[in-house]
């Protein structure tokens, strides 16, 4: 069984160790460069980026993340986890990982009043997935080599790039596991 | 979420605004955060710097507004956009118990949650604001589980529990707490032949009672506040059972507000890890003077307000 690391610092983790006990996985709370021991792939869960950043610095979690990444594990970043994988942020200094060569706008598409919901055609699934975007940010360029697997009005919202996966969106909070699925089979290997 | 909420969705094609699952969406992105009481774009600053995860704007912490007296009302709009402009983090704003258009006018505003807060004067003695009408979701408080779930029906998309506000002093958190989680915890085992007679004990919605049964929690996220002044408070009402924080006069009225904002924010994170929040007790300065409860008259605690 693969064990899949949710990062724990601030956000809907919860929801996502819940899925990922739904595909079969084993989910463990990172909090600590300890709980990243051992551990197959990571999740960086949707919540505020700039708390989860300040805390990344405090407890010393970037490094040992980096060289996560560079053993190949696989990432997967929902919402405020997309905003830490880019590479490029619109108007902001602050801190991201940047493994994934694309240009992200915080809060892109507005404030609260402007979240919503939508189906998203997507298609590599057989049917449309049920998305929700809360003060979502906004993918407005990626990379060659970024595969683009969703869109919502000519923006990208589901990108895949080697080994790493990102939404802009909160598969963790619909009842559908077909990305968390996607993501256990196509990006982490034990 | 089966609650029997209806959202009032505005749909254009299929993309659906100001639904209940939107709402409650960002109430979950807050988990495990600390929202922050400021009062001006300076202090929202330094909240943020500091890790909030939102913060909420507001005229007077309720410190003083408990000091001052009067009648206390929705913050002037210019002083919320102010702080709008100034952080990147959710903003949300308090309105009277009861008073829709000071919601309508925060809404209007664009703020990212409304709290109708027992800390403002209330503006009606028997009623809520109808929440479902709004595009945006609100937070209110409660102090046991049939205020929670009244709160819910009338469409909150949070709830807090009340504790005493501005009084520095974590016992009213943690009885309302205990009272909410302990209250889950008996409706669990409950027969299903038990619920309606439950339902009409607690004056809650009988579809929401049902849901919480089978559930073991609210249908919504349930934070904390009311008197949380230390790392050592917000840990305590999380291994409770509360989600997040929200901490108001404790920070701002404290000797080293930066240095304690974010020992909040670590200790809401490790809140089951003593070793660090041990580490991030340490020299945190004078913190605010508390006032112990049995000092103050019935009509002076805020908590009673709210029907």
């Amino acid at each position: 069984m693969k064990t899949i690391g949710v990062l724990s610092l601030q956000g809907d983790f919860q929801a996502h160790c819940d899925v990922v006990k739904k595909v079969g996985a084993i989910p463990v709370p990172v909090r600590t460069k300890r709980d990243l021991e051992g551990i197959d792939g990571l999740i960086l869960p949707g919540g505020e980026s700039t708390t989860m950043t300040k805390l990344l610095l405090s407890f010393d979690l970037i490094e040992p993340i980096r060289e996560m990444h560079a053993k190949g594990r696989g990432l997967l970043g929902t919402c405020a986890g997309s905003i830490l994988l880019a590479e490029n942020l619109v108007e902001s200094s602050q801190f991201r990982f940047g493994f994934i060569p694309m240009t992200v706008r915080r809060n892109g598409y507005g404030r609260q009043i402007q979240s919503f919901e939508t189906d998203l055609d997507i298609p590599i699934f057989s049917t449309s997935f049920h998305a929700v975007f809360i003060r979502a940010p906004k993918i407005l360029k990626c990379d060659t080599g970024v595969r683009i697997l969703g869109e919502y009005e000519g923006n990208p919202v589901f990108v895949h790039y080697n080994n790493l996966l990102a939404t802009t969106f909160h598969p963790e909070i619909t009842e559908d596991t077909r990305i968390h699925d996607y993501f256990l089979k196509n990006c982490v290997s034990t | 979420m089966s609650t029997e909420n209806k959202n009032n969705g505005h749909s254009e094609d299929n993309v659906l605004k100001g639904t209940f699952k939107v709402k409650v969406g960002l109430a979950e992105m807050l988990k495990g955060g600390v929202i922050m009481d400021v009062v001006n774009a300076e202090q929202a600053k330094i909240a943020e710097d500091a890790g909030a995860c939102a913060v909420m704007a507001l005229e007077r912490v309720p410190a003083d507004i408990r000091r001052d007296g009067g009648v206390s009302r929705m913050s002037d709009p210019e002083m919320i956009l102010q702080i709008m402009e100034t952080v990147t983090i959710p903003v949300m704003a308090k309105a009277r118990i009861g008073h829709f258009v000071e919601a309508q006018i925060l809404q209007s505003l664009g703020v990212d949650f409304i709290d109708e807060s027992e800390v403002l004067t209330p503006a009606d003695e028997s009623n809520h604001i109808y929440k479902q009408d709004f595009k945006v979701p609100f937070v209110c408080g409660a102090t046991n589980l049939g205020e929670a779930l009244r709160r819910i029906g009338e469409g909150a998309a949070m709830i807090r529990t009340k504790g005493e506000a501005g009084t520095g002093n974590v016992v009213e958190a943690v009885k309302h707490i205990r009272a909410i989680v302990g209250h889950l915890k008996k409706l669990s085992v409950m027969g299903e032949e038990e619920l309606m007679s439950e339902a009409k004990n607690l004056a809650a919605p009988y579809e929401l009672i049902r849901w919480a049964a089978r559930n073991g929690k609210l249908p919504v996220p349930n934070f904390s506040a009311g008197g949380i002044a230390t790392p050592a408070d917000a840990a305590l009402v999380m291994q409770l059972g509360a989600e997040a924080v929200f901490v108001g006069s404790g920070i701002f009225k404290s000797g080293n507000p930066a240095k304690r904002a974010e020992a909040i924010v670590k200790a809401a994170t490790h809140y089951r890890n003593p070793d660090v929040l041990a580490e991030v007790s340490k020299g945190l300065g004078q913190a605010m003077v508390g006032i112990n409860l049995d000092t103050l008259n019935a009509s002076e605690l805020l908590a009673n307000r709210g029907w």
